[in-house]
């Protein structure tokens, strides 16, 4: 049995904040959980699978973020309680549905779980989801640790329910997959029985249509909803506030921040000088208490990321109750206290401490301090993310940085969101010129593919993994053939998601809950938009290299290359070589090789390394997984591949 | 439960080493055994994309009474665990102190750079150089090498928690990691991940 459904209640365990929201959520009596893979979010949706069946949970990972979303909508709209969950940007793709789901309200519990990446740990931004809270008129809660994660998680289900409104639940990277003890509350046992009900009052919020027509009376009820749930957060013990009766400074936070906060008074010895209000309701704010602890002091510091959202209200809240609070004078991101980028942590807000109050601080003597980052900068040299040994990703980018070479090295292919990403860095060759969000390496090809009639002559590449394929690719790609742009398309089939962990998606022949189900072809549906179709195996270079050759000479509209290949980790190839792989020293060129080591220089996987004291390649037998592609890409025939019986 | 006292509160220690190597289930363990002693722990890490390759780093906050953040402020660690010896240097320029001790595998993994050869690998001699003068006691060890002799390199990991116990600052023990792994290992699993708890455990003590 999974630690999660442990039915002690007062049991103690060591969670991951998403592990404690998906404990929450089972004590709520979740019936159906949805979302679509992203880092720091996945684990929630992943874990809620594992136990789906002993708790009667439906499971899915959709094929992207908005029916993910409409997916758990419709169980809220049927009486059931429903948890999506998603990274920040995921909360753009659902966002069309989401304007429209808070006008509509909703009616068993429903909450939204956006685990935002602040210093885009493992992402391509640090998009905030907080201002959707904000624009949407929604109640937006932040957990401030891991027993907050779960029982917070838990209680809103039930603010939904009393508000017939959706709420979002905010995480962050060092909440979601941090750790820490979590006590068990009971699991319920639910009995809920699907069932929407639309026979009664065209406007009655539990048996009418559920719309977000007639606009204007819909809106006007959601802002109800919202002032319904300031009056509830007024009392809420999420909030609480720690520190001296008379604080010289009252730091306003939440969620991570808070933990760094409480560090820092630590460090510098100052809880008895500065006060810390920590707000788990942070949209809409409670002004009662805001107004209580905004009159303690007159300077007030807020710690929070990414962007200055807490203190933006919380100036506007100040100023608005000036007469009861009087002037304040705020230490935040727009003052230049704290940075408007990347993540926070203690340090900063032991920096912004020291320089609001005027203290000293040095954590350890500057003589240590400076000679163990010189030896650092001299002897540790950066790491670089690479492709993992045996990648198919390494041998595809290959193949395509040559194609692209012979072709005359002025074509140029756009990125999209995966492990391939990477490839805009050496361990893929910098082969991307452009990386943006899900989908939109397709869309930017097919832009570029329509640029002739301008005098464009580059040849247009565009790159999308698998899972991206179903989640934003096919639009883009219809769009390309329908208005017969020229571009073509290497679609990089790794045989699953493998970035967030290897789950599921439309083109497997099974899904998260371990059903057989029909696998979407992902070739057919290319041909039937109406482009030309190759399918090759990456770690045949040869190949692979005259199929896309000659895929770009072919101007008459898109096409489409998919590179197959299990991803080395996956559970196909994980622990299994193909290959021995041995390295000829009385055939390797060495330095003299292709410019200088060429295999080692250009090639650059990890389980191929240099021997300084020979002066040769040598095969790290540790590191390598028998993938045989360095035997193809040595040009002295010097790496010889034995087949592993 | 009554726990014992720890020498510091939070004791601080920073795990760290390649993607891949298997940081993260080392953090977990050592926590669960630590949970299981009574302490509240927070551990944080960053995995996703960092894991490709790239330096990992786990904090774990050990305390009786507490949570902590889940990043350890600067020149506060007490103990870096390492599964790879430059990652240590790396640690120590940012969470070291002249107190500071460190654990640390031998075996090198090599940055892209230096494989390419724009950038150089220190020797043996320099890594043990920098950890002298940047600590108040060190232990290198042959995680991989003995994790290759039990056939499987991913077995550093357990290795270097088998040393971290050995340590001494912490009060946890062989019965502690039997029953954390219990959480997470079965069968045939759990007997290889015992022994190489147990090899750790001697190396440091040898």
């Amino acid at each position: 049995m999974s630690y999660l459904i442990d039915p002690v209640a007062g049991a103690t365990y060591l969670l991951m904040g998403n592990e404690a929201i998906v404990r929450g959520a089972l004590e709520a009596g979740v019936n159906v959980a949805s979302g679509y893979p992203g880092t720091p979010s996945s684990e929630i949706i992943e874990n809620l699978s594992r136990i789906a069946r002993e708790r009667n949970v439906y499971v899915e990972w959709s094929s992207n973020e908005k029916v993910a979303l409409e997916v758990a909508a419709a169980a809220s709209f049927a009486g059931l309680r429903a948890l999506c969950a998603m990274k920040q940007n995921g909360v753009n793709v659902a966002s069309d549905f989401l304007l429209h789901l808070v006008y509509s309200g909703t009616r068993g519990g429903i909450i939204l779980v956006s685990c935002d990446d602040p210093g885009a740990l493992s992402s391509v931004n640090e998009g905030e989801s907080r201002y959707f809270a904000r624009q949407l008129e929604m109640p937006l809660l932040e957990p401030g640790n891991f027993q907050e994660a779960k029982d917070m998680t838990k209680w809103a289900f039930e603010l939904s329910e009393e508000l017939k409104q959706i709420v979002m639940l905010r995480s962050v990277t060092r909440m979601s997959h941090a750790s820490g003890n979590v006590t068990y509350g009971e699991l319920p046992n639910t009995k809920r029985k699907a069932e929407f009900k639309f026979k009664g009052f065209i406007l009655d919020p539990d048996e009418g249509i559920i719309s977000s027509a007639p606009v204007e009376w819909r809106h006007k009820e959601q802002q109800n909803k919202l002032n319904r749930a300031k009056e509830i957060f007024e009392n809420s013990p999420f909030n609480y506030y720690e520190g001296p009766e008379k604080p010289e400074l009252l730091i306003i936070t939440s969620s991570a921040c808070y933990l760094y906060s409480r560090e820092a008074l630590d460090v510098l010895g100052l809880k008895d000088r500065v006060g810390i209000l920590k707000l788990g309701t942070t949209w809409p704010l409670p002004p009662k208490l805001l107004t209580k602890y905004l009159a303690k002091t007159d300077k007030v510091m807020i710690v929070e990321e990414v962007i200055p959202f807490l203190e933006e209200n919380v100036k506007v809240l100040a100023a608005e109750k000036a007469g009861e609070v009087g002037i304040k004078k705020f230490y935040g991101k727009n003052e230049g206290f704290l940075p408007m980028v990347g993540e926070m942590n203690p340090d900063l807000v032991i920096n912004a401490l020291t320089s609001i109050l005027g203290i000293t601080y040095t954590s350890v003597p500057q003589e240590y301090d400076q000679s163990a980052k010189l030896s650092a900068f001299v002897h540790a040299p950066v790491r670089d993310q690479v492709f993992c040994p045996g990648c198919p990703h390494r041998a595809s980018f290959f193949t395509i940085r040559k194609a692209l070479e012979l072709e005359g090295g002025n074509g140029f292919v756009c990125g999209d969101i995966g492990c391939y990403t990477m490839a805009v860095r050496p361990t893929g060759f910098e082969t991307l010129k452009t990386v943006h969000s899900m989908g939109s390496g397709m869309g930017l090809a097919s832009g570029f593919g329509k640029l002739d009639q301008f005098g464009m002559e580059q040849p247009v590449l565009a790159v999308c993994g698998d899972s991206t394929f179903y989640h934003a690719v096919i639009p883009a790609l219809i769009n390309a053939v329908h208005n017969k742009s020229n571009a073509t398309l290497v679609i990089l089939d790794n045989g699953g998601t493998a970035m967030t962990g290897f789950q599921p998606h439309p083109g497997q022949d099974f899904n998260v809950l371990g059903e057989t189900v029909p696998a979407i072809d992902m070739a057919r549906i290319c041909q039937a938009i109406g482009a030309r179709v190759e399918i090759r195996n990456p770690f045949e270079l040869n190949d692979t290299l005259q199929t896309l050759t000659e895929l770009m000479e072919d101007k008459r509209g898109v096409k489409v290359l998919i590179l197959s290949q299990f991803c080395a980790l996956s559970p196909q190839r994980r622990g299994k070589k193909n290959y021995e792989m041995r390295v000829d020293e009385t055939l390797c060129l060495g330095e003299e090789c292709g410019c200088g080591r060429f295999c080692t220089r250009v090639f650059r996987c990890p389980g191929l390394v240099w021997n300084k004291e020979k002066g040769k390649a040598e095969i790290d037998q540790v590191i390598c997984v028998g993938c045989g592609v360095c035997a193809d890409v040595c040009p002295r025939g010097a790496i010889n591949r034995k087949e592993v019986a | 439960m009554t726990t014992a006292k720890l020498v510091h509160d939070p004791y601080n220690i920073v795990i760290t080493g390649v993607g891949g190597q298997g940081n993260v289930m080392a953090s977990r363990i050592l926590s669960n055994m630590l949970v299981r002693k009574g302490y509240r722990i927070t551990i944080g890490e960053t995995f996703g994309a960092s894991q490709r390759g790239g330096s990992v780093m786990s904090h774990i906050r050990v305390s009786e009474s507490s949570v902590w953040s889940p990043q350890i402020p600067s020149g506060k660690a007490h103990l870096v665990v390492s599964l790879e010896p430059i990652e240590a240097i790396r640690v120590l320029a940012r969470y070291g102190n002249p107190e500071v001790k460190v654990v640390s595998n031998i075996r090198p993994i090599y940055p892209s750079g230096v494989i390419a050869g724009e950038a150089v690998y220190p020797s043996d001699t320099e890594v043990r150089q920098i950890l002298q003068k940047h600590t108040s006691r060190y232990w290198l060890i042959k995680a991989t090498e003995e994790a290759v002799k039990m056939g499987n390199p991913i077995l550093g990991n357990i290795i270097m928690v088998g040393a971290t116990a050995a340590v001494g600052d912490l009060p946890i023990s062989r019965d502690d990691f039997i029953a954390a792994l219990s959480l997470i290992f079965s069968g045939d699993k759990r007997e290889k991940n015992i022994e190489a708890f147990e090899r750790g455990f001697s190396s440091l003590q040898g």
